[in-house]
């Protein structure tokens, strides 16, 4: 499993402050402990209220790639602070992300090439997100045929099928999964999929949120996920992703199978 | 045409048996021992020997066994290889090394078996450190297969060789934790066996490891079947495991080690002599060649120690292996 930690995010508070203080060891403990926990990458994102986002994601860049060489990936919407945090990188960095709006994915294509970065794909456009399977299909159709395009390897391309909070919008679960099946045949090498995970907790009660992630990330495993971006520090999360690997014959099964992936 | 050439994720650990006097350069090599040279197995990069890839760093080596005791159960053409030096393990372990070109000497402590001598670990201890006297090449120990005797003995063993890097055996499941501290102790490197069971096999390990012994000083055993008997099974396992392995399963990516020589001179091919089975090519020929092909089987399915009995079948088995690695 490629799990991408979610933590260093300008949404949580601890991280707004320490991107307004400019305070290093905040942001540098936040990766250390996520890589720890088994995070294979880190997602980087100032935040809603950074005052001068460009400036915040050099320097969230920056900071962390004093203490590891892990793979970033750059979340934002907008161009230019994507364009200085891949600029700042040392290792093959991730765009998270593009959307299927042609114009989005020319900018950022252009990118991914420029600084040979993977792109996360949302099968999101203009009118939004489609409701099924077969909607969210075709515009991953869009996004691999636009990477191509550009050069870029479908092996590089992460599609996500964008899962919405279960409490809100149910009927998109079984869209999600159908979708991550079906991503696999749309070209060769097939693209990777992956699930910004934790919005399908979202608004859900504080004790049932661990339980909600860990079921449906098993079952997107089953169903074929490649990687998510979640909350790395979560040990059942981590142990579910891990045991349902395991069943999908992904690891070789030993009594220790936990112990055994934690060593890698 | 494009050559495609498999690309894999990872590569087999390398592993260093024996230890010079001269100071460390390499992890394992350390000082303190008295090996005229260090042998490095393992490293591979992808499958055996095809043409092109030179996946094969360190080519696989022949260690010749070597027993504290005569040996009963040998047949005479067995025998007659050796001769007198039967009765006496030094000058056995220094004929393997000076006229058949050992690249190790694998010493078997079958006395310590209670219905053999029942000897004790301080004679083990001895008789191993005589042989370490009489050869430079590094060392493979093995017990008698007496499992509370092996126990204590390798104890006196690992001690008697420290610092040699010997490489002692063997761990199982149910049966690690004293070989395990003790090679530990004594700076060894050790065999973990599973017979014919992967899963086990990768188990063992982690529970090897947990002990803090470190990953690059194991090597599998996975159970040897000689040709006939069995060898398929110990092939495919071993297939499996370097895949593995190399699919980046660290627990699986250590060098295989094969007891070649103690599995074919049990079949009765290979023993039965030429008054008995007249019709089977004769007696003298007929043990070797099963012993050479038997081996041959393993280095294709990706063995890094092969231990052999038959001179005969130790030379033809280096030629073939100096042949297929070119060098």
């Amino acid at each position: 499993m490629f799990i991408i930690g979610e933590r260093i995010n300008g949404m949580f508070k601890d991280v707004a402050e320490a991107i307004k203080k400019k305070d290093k060891s905040v942001i540098q403990e936040l990766a250390k402990k996520q890589i720890s926990c088994g995070a294979s990458a880190l997602d980087v994102n100032v935040g809603p209220s950074s005052d001068d986002p460009k400036e915040a994601m050099g320097w969230l860049v920056k900071t962390i790639t004093e203490v590891t060489d892990i793979p970033l990936a750059i979340d934002t919407t907008k161009a230019d602070v994507m364009e200085t945090g891949l600029a700042s990188c040392k290792s093959k960095p991730i765009i998270n992300s593009v959307n299927a709006n042609q114009d989005k994915m020319n900018t950022l294509f252009g990118l991914a090439k420029k600084y040979n970065a993977s792109v996360i794909g949302l099968t999101i456009d203009k009118s939004g997100i489609p409701k099924d399977a077969d909607g969210r299909l075709e515009l991953a159709i869009k996004i691999v045929t636009s990477a191509m395009e550009h050069g870029i390897s479908t092996s590089d391309l992460y599609i996500d099928a964008v899962i919405l909070p279960v409490n809100v919008a149910q009927v998109h679960g079984k869209e999600v999964l159908r979708t991550i099946r079906e991503s696999k045949m749309l070209a060769d090498p097939a693209p990777k999929t992956i699930l910004g995970l934790s919005n399908v907790s979202q608004g859900a009660p504080q004790q049932n949120k661990g339980l909600i992630n860990r079921t449906f990330l098993a079952m997107a495993i089953g169903a074929g996920l490649d990687a998510a971006i979640m909350d790395v520090s979560d040990k059942e999360l981590v142990d579910a992703a891990i045991t349902a690997e395991l069943l999908m014959e992904k690891q070789l099964y030993c009594d220790s199978f936990l112990d055994a992936y934690r060593k890698k | 045409m494009e050559k495609v050439i498999e690309k894999w994720q990872d590569k087999i650990g390398e592993v260093v048996l024996g230890a010079t006097k001269a100071p460390s350069t390499s992890l394992g090599a350390g000082n303190g021992g008295t090996r005229s040279r260090t042998i490095k197995i393992g490293g591979e990069t992808g499958i055996y020997f095809i043409k092109g890839e030179d996946a094969c760093p360190n080519p696989p080596v022949v260690a010749m066994e070597v027993w504290d005791m005569e040996p009963q159960a040998w047949p005479e053409t067995l025998k007659a290889e050796f001769g007198a030096a039967l009765n006496n393990p030094v000058e056995w372990a220094k004929m393997c090394v000076e006229k058949f070109s050992a690249d190790l000497i694998c010493l078997r402590l079958a006395s310590l078996h209670p219905d053999a001598k029942n000897a004790s670990g301080q004679d083990a201890g001895k008789t191993l450190e005589n042989v370490l006297k009489a050869v430079s090449v590094p060392l493979i120990v093995l017990g008698s297969g007496s499992t509370e005797k092996d126990n204590e003995a390798m104890v006196h063993c690992a001690e008697a060789a420290r610092g040699e890097n010997c490489l002692f055996g063997i761990a199982t499941q149910d049966n690690y934790k004293t070989l395990t501290a003790a090679c530990l102790s004594g700076g060894h490197s050790i065999i973990s066996e599973a017979p014919i069971d992967i899963n086990i096999a990768k188990q063992l390990n982690i529970l090897i490891c947990d002990m803090q012994f470190p990953a690059d000083k194991i090597v599998i055993h996975h159970a040897t079947g000689a040709l006939g008997y069995g060898l398929e099974y110990t092939y495919s396992i071993m297939e499996r495991t370097r895949l593995a392995g190399l699919s980046g399963d660290k627990m699986l990516a250590m060098p295989l080690i094969n007891l070649v020589g103690g599995e074919v001179w049990r079949t009765k091919e290979a023993k039965t002599g030429d008054e008995v089975a007249k019709d089977w090519g004769a007696a003298k020929d007929r043990g070797a060649l099963l012993e050479t092909a038997t081996a041959l089987a393993y280095i294709n399915a990706g063995a890094d120690i092969l231990v052999m009995y038959h001179p005969r079948a130790v030379g033809e088995t280096r030629k073939v292996i100096s042949d297929l690695c070119g060098r």
